[in-house]
């Protein structure tokens, strides 16, 4: 039983990290249709922004153990990847719209030359982060111990989710973001700048692939390849999700992560990870537009 | 066209230019070095391995990302039978490190090489056939497919490495020292290998090119281009998606097969995300849907790998970043096809009163590329 609730927490731990590195693309993927192969680069951007924090901010703002610079970095990696996605779409991926396989390609491009400007600026070898203090150890509560990080990336992705419930469904900025996904020409001829929309979407995507590499510096170290480890899982949780939906990849992260570590409790990580695989695919025999289906048009 | 003019001016029109590059490619040991040859002939296994992913995206619309996996069966199968004889009947020596006692049963058969060589063209085969199967007949299209092979390739590759006894893990399967009883530090055995690579990349250059001309072809280009219209006139869209991706995977195995021998070595990195993807580059810079272009692009880029990269191995992947970008945006017809398309202006212009048909590949220049929708 025991051994049983640590493996659901393990799971919704395992899943919350999944939805981080994925509501990023729900955005540029789900909404857009742009196949973002520089989502994980964005991630990697972020990483290295919060490192780039705790070297030059950490010493003014009360030191690295104090975490101000922290969650300040939280904001700056969310504006400067944000500001980095903004400059992808008007330079490059507004060329692309309708042509899916090829923003894959051209997108994989930059990934490659943001990985390699990693590592020209800050070195090939990977890069340690000090978190904050205050989350190291853990609450115990009788039965184990629920670390503090893991607490904290929980709570993070639940206030990112709230927030982007608030800014799609509740701010005219939202509205306007789903009236150009869901008819285009209708929205534009209502007088929507559909361009600036597109723009938007695809840098608040990008930036909070940022706020992911953020959180990601807490786990463990960061390098310039940094990306490529996270960008196929946050794919899968898309597919699985339904693209479109919020509360599909809400749904597929939780369920992702659940069975992973349940499956990974009894056998290995690599027998979990491909049988995960099997289990999305055999699920997408039976529902191919993934968990939740949005029906739009 | 065909029927009024000389046949065999029309063959040589037709296969000349194969031809004279075949022969240049033969003769290519009695000038290159060792170590360029070496290059080359690795390179020319790339090509194979373009060829296969041509068919199914450059023909067939559908991006396979799990050529890393296709060609790393291939070359681990191949290897295995290549590391059994090199060690002349002893354990391989990272089972001694990892402690096994005995050759596992799964690796037992690999002992001959009429097997090994099998595999290398039934496993790669069946893998697509089944995922293909079960990916298609849930109509499942355009990025879903390539972002399935995808993390299937990634899940094989982790696989690998999780299982150290049994794959060599990170390391991958090294020390390969012997081929049929040939060392493979012999140069002569190293030509001999070579001249097999030209030859298999001209059988398969031919077949591919028969079977794009053939019904199947043109069925494959229709499906790429309207699926459903196939489908409603009584085609079975699965069968010749499938077909093709398996088609597509015996290449990438043979490519990996024909690999190992020269350059000594596999391991789990040619299965991870990044070769997978490359693999897809050097079909765009060349051309999609131009079969030459399959192979021009892979010996183009991977030449431009090596030479940029032995002097500044800093910049070839910013160059490597640019190309994927200027390859989508500014000649998605790739060299060969742009070429293609400024000859046929060119032809146009200058003999317009018998125009000829240039037109071989079915799509370059017709605007219409590889692309689908998502949904």
């Amino acid at each position: 039983m025991v051994g049983w609730l640590a493996q659901l927490f393990n799971g919704i731990s395992l899943g919350s990290i999944l939805l981080m590195i994925s509501l990023g693309l729900a955005f540029s993927f789900g909404l857009m249709k742009v196949i973002n192969m520089a989502h994980g680069e964005f991630i990697m951007v972020g990483a290295y922004v919060t490192y780039v924090f705790q070297n030059t901010f950490a010493d003014m703002l009360g030191g690295v153990d104090l975490g101000i610079w922290f969650i300040l970095s939280l904001f700056a990696a969310f504006i400067i990847t944000g500001i980095l996605g903004v400059i992808l779409e008007v330079g490059l991926i507004r060329f692309l719209y309708g042509r899916p396989l090829d923003t894959l390609l051209a997108t994989f491009g930059v990934a490659l030359v943001l990985q390699q400007a990693a590592r020209s600026i800050f070195g090939a070898p990977n890069v340690q982060v000090v978190s904050p203090s205050w989350l190291s150890g853990g609450v115990n509560i009788g039965i184990m111990v629920l670390p503090y990080k893991r607490l904290f990336i929980i709570a993070l992705v639940i206030v990112l989710v709230a927030l982007i419930y608030v800014y799609l469904n509740r701010t005219a900025a939202g509205r306007r973001l789903r009236a150009v996904m869901q008819n285009r020409e209708m929205a534009a001829a209502l007088g929507v700048r559909s361009r600036q929309v597109d723009a938007l979407t695809f840098g608040v995507g990008a930036g909070l692939a940022g706020v992911a590499g953020c959180v990601l510096t807490l786990i463990g170290p960061i390098g310039p390849t940094l990306g490529t480890n996270y960008i196929v899982d946050a794919f899968m949780v898309v597919v699985l999700g339904g693209t479109g939906s919020l509360l599909g990849t809400i749904l597929a992260a939780m369920m992702i992560g659940i069975f992973s570590s349940v499956i990974e409790f009894s056998t290995t990580a690599t027998i979990a990870k491909a049988l995960v695989f099997v289990m999305i695919v055999a699920f997408l025999q039976w529902r191919p537009t993934g968990l939740v289906t949005q029906r739009a048009r | 066209m065909t029927s009024q003019k000389n046949p065999f001016r029309t063959f040589l029109t037709d296969w000349g230019p194969f031809i004279i590059w075949g022969v240049i490619l033969l003769l290519a040991p009695m000038v290159l070095s060792e170590f360029r040859l070496n290059l080359l002939g690795k390179f020319l296994t790339f090509a194979i391995v373009a060829i296969g992913l041509d068919l199914i995206w450059g023909y067939g619309g559908m991006l396979s990302l799990g050529q890393g996996l296709f060609f790393g069966m291939g070359a681990y199968f191949f290897a295995m039978y290549l590391k059994l004889e090199s060690g002349g009947g002893r354990l391989p020596d990272f089972m001694v490190w990892s402690g096994m006692k005995e050759l596992p049963s799964i690796w037992q058969p690999f002992a001959s090489p009429v097997f090994a060589i099998m595999m290398v063209l039934i496993g790669p085969m069946v893998i697509a056939a089944i995922l293909g199967f079960f990916v298609f007949r849930s109509r499942i299209q355009g990025v879903y497919f390539s972002i399935i092979t995808q993390a299937l390739t990634l899940i094989v590759s982790i696989s690998l490495i999780g299982q150290q006894p049994y794959t060599g893990g990170t390391n991958g399967i090294t020390n390969l020292s012997t081929i049929f009883g040939h060392s493979l530090a012999d140069p002569q055995t190293q030509v001999a290998l070579y001249l097999s690579t030209v030859i298999i990349l001209g059988i398969i250059y031919i077949l591919a090119r028969l079977l794009t001309r053939s019904r199947f072809g043109r069925l494959l280009v229709a499906t790429r281009d309207d699926e459903a219209r196939v489908r409603f006139l009584g085609y079975s869209p699965v069968t010749i998606k499938t077909t093709t991706f398996a088609i597509s995977a015996v290449c990438a195995g043979i490519g990996g097969a024909l690999f190992v021998p020269q350059v000594g070595i596999i391991s789990p990195a040619a299965l991870d995300v990044v070769p997978s993807i490359m693999m897809v580059i050097w079909v765009a810079v060349g051309g999609r849907a131009t079969l030459v272009g399959a192979v021009v692009g892979a010996l183009l880029v991977n030449a431009g790998q090596s030479a940029v990269s032995e002097q500044f191995p800093n910049i070839w992947q910013y160059f490597l970043g640019a190309l994927f970008i200027g390859a989508v945006l500014l000649f998605p017809q790739g060299v060969v096809g742009s070429y293609r398309m400024a000859f046929a202006r060119w032809r146009a212009r200058g003999h317009s009163a018998d125009a000829p048909e240039v037109e071989e590949s079915p799509v370059a220049g017709s605007g219409r590329l590889a692309q689908e929708v998502v949904e």
